[in-house]
């Protein structure tokens, strides 16, 4: 198992102001990690930060040979995506495959079928000619998973995956990526809100506030005491 | 009505009512293209901008005297799409301020130099500045003088246009709709932005001389917005607005030709008169469900 992604000494934040620093860690071929913190400590901003769509304030990010760029699935935060766009669910799924593509200007057959056997995988086959700014928000979260899976071939990153779900859909949003985690062998990077999920699912926990507060094993986390201590104030939300 | 038609029938033995229609509509094929783009990017009025940049160049062209305008105004153009597209996300001074303050800015100037020469009297200016400004800003009756060399300029830059466009219709699209996710995916987002914007800046120069620097934006957005009201897909979209452009653009010019209106302004009418019938379409669709 070796390593895909490293970090090392980063700080990160925007136009001088430090959000967070001092991140140092290793995601390793077939790892689940989770990425936990507060509101405002910097979790998407790590996300975009790995993915290279932000510069770090300083230090290193870097991919391991193992994973190239277009190798990488993402699961933006839904609110990022323009929600008045004029696209069908099938045009969208398909655009996951782009980065297969290079310079190729066209989908070919393996694509296309990739893109449906995701959509069928996520039962989302029946609305392919629908309109993406008709579904509802779960719907939608699932046609932005499906083209995230699209593109992912080694690794996705997932950005609060479970927002807007009912706990129902939540519930199987978790199940499917434990699933690729666990069958296809993707490496799962994921921010969540959702400790109880967090603990159940992933493999490692990196937990982020001022600076880098635990990255380690999840049964680490559940020993220490940051962990005990943020599991009993969060998960307590989440039971409420 | 016969009246009419003898009337039409007469004007198209002409060659020059002939190039202004091939001209015409190649040009509203050109700039429904890449309408959705435009206004799903937040860089609607990026038309205006540039077109009233084109305009400044045009006056620096008139004074200096060159001998081809196309030499000094199309890369400008292209400069300033390629500044305004790439800096529009992350810069102090956003997209949107950013292309008003060139836009007024690229006007004034230009219509100061011109001014200023006119009173000199330098380079190739005339002395009815009011008359010439007023052609390029909302299109002139020089559409009714192309010279086929014109004719097939326009042909070829249209060739061009169209196929970047089938060509790269993935990659647009993967761009336009979710910027980020492209980048982070491995597809080279930074590469297609430019390249729309060198597109947009080339429709823009061929257009200003038809429609005029003002009306130009109309021309990209209208078509766009009314395939929007109805159709749901983006390749619905696209292939619905270029045929409402070539609808408009046809009947705009042969309404302008018999009524002796602006070209310019008829084709936008027009196109104004379809959003209208594409909003009213889409509310009943509303209702009907």
């Amino acid at each position: 198992m070796g390593a895909l992604l490293k970090c090392e000494n980063v700080a990160l934040g925007y136009e001088g102001d430090v959000i967070t620093k001092d991140l140092d860690f290793t995601v390793s071929s077939g790892d689940y990690l989770c990425i936990v913190g507060e509101n405002g400590s910097g979790k998407s901003t790590l996300i975009k930060a790995l993915l290279g769509l932000k510069p770090p304030l300083s230090g290193k990010i870097e991919l391991c040979g193992e994973v190239g760029k277009n190798e990488i699935g993402y699961l933006p935060q839904q609110t990022l995506v323009q929600r008045d766009f004029p696209a069908s669910v099938r045009e969208i799924v398909l655009s996951g495959c782009m980065n297969r593509c290079g310079l190729r200007p066209f989908y070919n057959k393996e694509e296309k079928k990739l893109a449906h056997d995701m959509m069928r995988r996520l039962d989302i086959e029946p609305l392919t000619k629908r309109c993406y700014r008709e579904l509802s928000g779960g719907q939608q979260q699932r046609v932005l998973l499906a083209r995230a899976l699209c593109a992912a071939r080694k690794m996705i990153l997932l950005d609060e995956p479970v927002t807007g779900l009912d706990p129902k859909a939540t519930n199987e949003m978790y199940e499917l990526i434990d699933s690729l985690n666990k069958k296809d062998k993707i490496t799962v990077i994921m921010v969540s809100h959702d400790m109880n999920a967090a603990v159940r699912y992933a493999s490692h926990i990196l937990h982020i506030g001022r600076k880098q507060m635990f990255f380690g094993t999840k049964e680490d986390y559940m020993t220490s005491k940051i962990g005990q201590a943020f599991l009993s104030v969060m998960g307590g939300e989440e039971n409420e | 009505m016969s009246e009419m038609f003898d009337k039409l029938h007469s004007y198209f033995q002409l060659p020059a009512v002939r190039y202004a229609l091939i001209v015409g509509l190649l040009i509203a094929l050109c700039s429904s293209l890449l309408g959705v783009t435009l206004v799903m990017k937040r860089f609607s009025f990026i038309g205006d901008g540039l077109s009233h940049v084109a305009f400044g160049a045009m006056a620096v062209a008139t004074i200096t005297g060159v001998t081809n305008n196309m030499l000094i105004i199309m890369p400008v153009t292209i400069i300033s799409a390629v500044l305004l597209l790439r800096t529009g996300n992350n810069t102090k001074i956003k997209g949107d301020a950013a292309v008003a303050m060139i836009s007024v800015g690229a006007l004034a100037l230009g219509y100061m130099m011109m001014n200023i020469a006119a009173q000199n009297g330098s380079g190739r200016t005339s002395s009815n500045v009011t008359a010439d400004v007023c052609s390029t800003l909302f299109g002139s009756t020089a559409i009714l003088t192309l010279k086929p060399a014109d004719v097939w300029i326009c042909i070829a830059m249209s060739i061009i246009v169209v196929s970047v466009f089938l060509v790269f219709y993935n990659k647009i699209f993967a761009v336009t709709f979710d910027e980020s996710f492209a980048k982070a995916t491995g597809v080279r987002s930074d590469a297609y932005n430019l390249l729309i914007a060198v597109v947009i800046a080339v429709i823009i120069v061929i257009a200003m001389n038809f429609v005029g620097s003002l009306l130009i934006s109309a021309l990209i957005i209208f078509p766009a917005l009314s395939a929007m009201r109805v159709f749901k897909s983006f390749r619905s979209v696209i292939i619905c607005s270029v045929v409402i452009s070539l609808l408009c653009a046809f009947f705009g010019i042969i309404i302008s030709i018999l009524a002796g209106t602006p070209v310019g302004s008829t084709i936008v009418s027009a196109d104004i008169t379809v959003f209208f019938i594409f909003c009213i379409i889409s509310f009943v669709l509303k209702r009907g469900k």
